[in-house]
């Protein structure tokens, strides 16, 4: 089948997509858009974390032809250029990266967070990154990564 | 050489971070763009995928494996067997050559690979594997790891016999001892099997060379290892065979056995394209090796006072079907089985099997965290028997500097244990339960409680670690660094092959390279095989042995800028250093800029750093000087639980861990939470499930890893007392924290409970009916 929709600003199409492929494969198989991550492909980690109309999901569970003419924003859209969002900045800076591979879908949710709340508390942060898994940090430091995202964003406010 | 799409590249290190500071990550920025290119992001136009066909028994006979269905179907280009392994048949690690690439004839775990497709779509592929009809004879699994390690009559598993290694430790005169024990305790413990679940999956892309050999980009733990097993196996010679480490979602020991990366080069080699494979959740499950899972007997006699006068202890350790780490996790188990204390008599007995469970080797704590699980239990048995405290109990055993190992090694840098565990008894406690805020309750936002049946306890928990490899295995590391102007500025280029796993090696090869040669800039090659081995990311060892290799090969490439200072300035200085992008003098003060100094000049030098050289076991007594170095870390874990429904909410994390010299603090930093994270997920909520040989929860829904809900705070006091031998000082740090933080949690659970416990993990039904196993 074609699925057509919006990624990062773009208009995309593709074709020959089989209708039992996921949004993720499509993205990082057929559009050369492989930053969402595919680390259990079964919406247990968040690794594969996108926006679809603005809402974060997994794109591991959403089927490729459910995308079709809606609007995507994955981790490769949200830096302007050069110009990297608050969030990653703040993920690079506390050292909430090691391996990386749970970086795209934390990045995608923590942003949405701090779009949607002014000043989360830990307990609001913990909560909204909890479907979100990462082996590396202990999550302490991604913890820190996004108090420092949300305090930035307060103060540009 | 035709180069996939997303092929790692040359990296700049950003900052301008030494020795000491906390420079950014080299890789950072692109990780957090989706730019960073993992295993499983590669992409070449033409490419097919792979798929692997694995056992769904345990133990079965192969009798007749039909292909021909599958290689008619639409789309696929090769389905491949054992006959088509090119040339040995076998690989495993250590020499031991006894797992099959593909099965031959019978398999012996479930999901051990017996046929490989390569088609158009990951979906042909596993429509295609659905054709291949096998007849199989079931067989009943062997699974009783006692009986494998005791009962000669017990079948074997495999031609390797049973057990796979038996290593004793005598000290002393047990017998003696315990006629004349005050208190004597005993516990018997159990370790279930752990998984790594790194977030990456295994993955990566072959590429048929015109050579008629193969590029292989991976994610692997040790190139050079995997590069001696993959050779013989596709029968190629090891310079047609170009391996570039490609993203590493994460390793944690998992990754140093081989596993897509034979299969993926034996299609690419048949079809002539490339070839991918990617294994999805489910599969890497069975696609590498896990924790050893253990069965443990203790016994302890002291002192009325608490002077542990000696210790006897069996551990028995389930590596499955193959070999894989098992013999050096049994040296592991063994030297350090009654941990960092001081014991006069001693006989340890650990024993590695194989079964028809699933295979096991490495990971992070590399059998030192299933005994250390064990000895710090006794401690606590020991404690209650003595009328003493845990941190007391401790003290009163604790080795330090010029102590002796059960090995009779002794420990040559500052060890300050007891002062450790002081400092851990003393950083302030976390506050009192909120029951205001449901989250903060064990159950959190399921709202299972108000704060009724909540009881909070306290536990300690000390690991020693032996970093680098040990028993007398030379693991060194090669370093090749090149220094030039590039635009103007003296720019130097490291390249190793040891592999990034998360751990943060390239960045501090960056602050060393700046250290060593005065320069700002610092570009990291990709980590590859034309240049020399620079052994394992595993035994924490990478800032060790490749930082050490790192450093030598700068040396060397200061020398040289050194030797140009005559040529360029016309007379010799004998107190040169490289600072501050300058040639200095001691004496004469700033000579000329690096870049003047250089001029055109490339240098470039490789070196190896060997670390001092370890012994063997001895196989009777199995004394010796075996570990290169010892790291320790304490821990003090504060839980709350709720003991009508057995949930445990882990209330904060302290630990007091002494890395030598504080090379990254942030990543050091980084290393112990992501560690403790790690002991916690085993302590409370990680095990693959195994009935029959079968594993019942191979999926992130139902193997549990911590989530940022179920790790707690963390009060980190990180010490600096420097082990002379090492590079700065340095000493690993990623594992200690994963031995001790287990028992820590474990212990605080009994404190609040006054359960038993002792099984990890520990689940609810263990503190709600704790007559259950
Ligand atoms: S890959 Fe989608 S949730 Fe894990
Ligand atoms: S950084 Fe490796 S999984 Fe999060």
């Amino acid at each position: 089948m074609r699925v057509s929709f919006t990624v990062n600003g773009r208009r995309e199409t593709v074709d020959d997509v089989w209708e039992g492929e996921s949004l993720l494969y499509v993205l990082r198989e057929r559009m050369g858009l492989p930053g969402s991550k595919n680390a259990c492909e079964q919406g247990e980690c968040g690794s594969c974390t996108v926006y679809l109309d603005g809402t974060p999901v997994c794109a591991c569970l959403v089927a490729a032809g459910q995308a079709e003419g809606r609007e995507v924003r994955t981790v490769e859209g949200l830096a302007d250029g050069d110009r990297l969002d608050p969030v990653q900045e703040a993920f690079v800076e506390c050292g909430a990266v090691q391996c990386g591979f749970c970086t795209p879908g934390l990045v995608v949710q923590a942003h949405d967070l701090i779009e949607r709340v002014e000043q989360p508390s830990d307990a609001e942060i913990r909560e909204a990154l909890a479907g979100n898994l990462c082996r590396c940090t202990g999550y302490e430091k991604i913890l820190d990564a996004v108090r420092l995202a949300a305090a930035r964003k307060a103060a540009d406010r | 050489m035709t180069i996939p799409l997303r092929a790692p590249r040359d990296i700049a290190a950003p900052g301008t971070g030494r020795v000491g500071d906390s420079p950014l990550r080299p890789d950072g920025t692109l990780k957090v763009k989706g730019e960073f290119a993992y295993s499983s992001d590669l992409w070449m136009d033409g490419m097919l995928w792979g798929a692997t066909l694995r056992s769904p028994h345990p133990r079965a006979r192969i009798v007749s494996i039909d292909i021909a269905e599958a290689l008619a179907h639409p789309g696929v280009h090769a389905v491949l067997t054992h006959e088509d392994v090119p040339g040995r048949k076998h690989y495993g690690l250590d020499h031991t050559w006894d797992q099959p690439v593909l099965a031959i004839g019978e398999v012996r775990h479930q999901g051990e690979p017996i046929a490989l497709v390569a088609a158009d779509h990951p979906e042909t592929a596993r429509r295609a594997m659905d054709k291949i009809r096998i007849e199989w004879e079931v067989l009943e699994p062997l699974v009783d790891a006692r009986r494998a390690a005791f009962d000669p009559a017990y079948p074997q598993v495999q031609e390797r016999k049973n057990p796979a290694r038996h290593q004793p430790v005598r000290v002393g005169d047990v017998a003696r001892a315990k006629q004349e024990a005050e208190v004597v305790v005993t516990g018997v413990y159990e370790v279930g099997i752990q998984d790594q679940a790194f977030l990456g999956p295994e993955s990566g892309l072959a590429v048929p060379a015109e050579d008629g050999g193969v590029d292989l980009y991976v994610a692997t733990q040790w190139m050079h290892n995997d590069l001696k097993q993959i050779a013989p196996c596709l029968g190629l010679p090891e310079e047609k065979i170009r391996m570039t480490l490609s993203g590493v979602g994460g390793a944690f020991g998992g990754r140093e056995d081989l596993s897509m990366q034979i299969h993926a080069a034996m299609l690419a080699l048949r079809t002539g394209r490339p070839v991918k494979m990617v294994y999805n959740r489910h599969e890497s499950f069975f696609g590498h090796v896990h924790r050893h899972p253990a069965q443990m007997r203790y016994e302890y006699g002291a002192t009325r006072d608490g002077k542990i006068l000696y210790a006897d202890v069996e551990i028995i350790l389930d590596g499955g079907a193959y070999t894989s780490a098992t013999l050096n996790v049994v040296g592991n188990a063994a030297s350090l089985g009654v941990g960092p204390y001081e014991i006069p008599n001693i006989k340890i007995d650990a024993y590695g099997v194989y079964t028809n469970n699933p295979p096991c080797g490495a990971m992070r704590g590399f059998g030192a965290v299933q005994a250390c699980f064990a000895y710090e239990s006794m401690m606590d048995k020991l404690a209650a028997a003595c009328g003493l405290d845990p941190v007391t109990i401790r003290q009163i055993n604790a080795c330090k500097q010029g102590s002796k190992l059960a090995t009779g090694q002794v420990i040559e840098a500052p060890l300050p244990m007891a002062e450790m565990l002081q400092t851990a008894r003393e950083l302030p406690l976390p506050p009192p339960l909120d029951p205001t805020d449901l989250r903060n309750l064990p159950g959190g936002a399921s709202q299972t409680t108000h704060g009724e049946g909540v009881r909070r306890g306290i536990g300690y928990g000390v690991g020693i670690k032996n970093i680098c490899f040990s028993e007398g295995f030379d693991d060194y590391s090669t370093a090749r660094v090149r220094l030039e102007v590039i635009g103007g500025e003296a720019t130097a280029l490291v390249h190793t092959a040891a592999a990034e796993v998360g751990q943060g090696l390239v960045t501090i090869e960056a602050q060393i390279a700046r250290t060593e040669l005065g320069v700002d800039r610092v570009v990291i090659h990709p980590a590859d095989n034309r240049v020399g081995d620079a052994g394992s990311s595993s035994a924490s060892r990478q800032s060790y042995m490749t930082g050490g290799a790192v450093k030598v090969a700068c040396e060397a490439v200061r020398e040289r800028v050194f030797e140009l200072v005559p040529v360029r300035l016309g007379r010799t200085y004998p107190d040169l250093s490289l600072e501050g992008g300058k040639v200095v003098s001691a004496s004469a003060g700033v000579l000329a800029s690096i870049e003047d100094v250089l001029g055109e000049e490339v240098i470039e030098e490789t070196r190896e750093f060997h670390h001092h050289p370890t012994t063997g076991m001895d196989p009777v007594t199995g004394q010796g000087s075996t570990h290169t170095q010892l790291a320790m870390c304490v821990h003090r874990a504060v839980v709350d639980v709720d003991v009508e429904l057995g949930l445990v909410k882990v209330v904060e994390l302290a630990a007091v861990q002494d890395v030598g010299k504080v090379i990254n603090r942030v990543s050091v930093e980084g290393q112990i939470h992501g560690g403790s994270a790690q002991g916690l997920g085993l302590a409370v909520m990680e095990e693959i499930v195994v009935t029959g040989g079968k594993v019942r929860n191979p999926s992130f829904t139902d193997y549990l890893i911590p989530t940022v809900l179920d790790m707690p705070p963390m009060r980190l006091e990180i010490l600096e007392n420097a082990d002379p031998r090492a590079p700065y000082g340095l000493r690993g740090v990623g594992e200690p924290p994963t031995l001790s933080s287990t028992p820590a949690i474990v212990a605080a659970i009994r404190d609040a409970t006054g359960l038993d416990l002792n099984r990890v993990p520990v689940r609810p039904e263990h503190i709600t009916s704790p007559a259950a196993p």
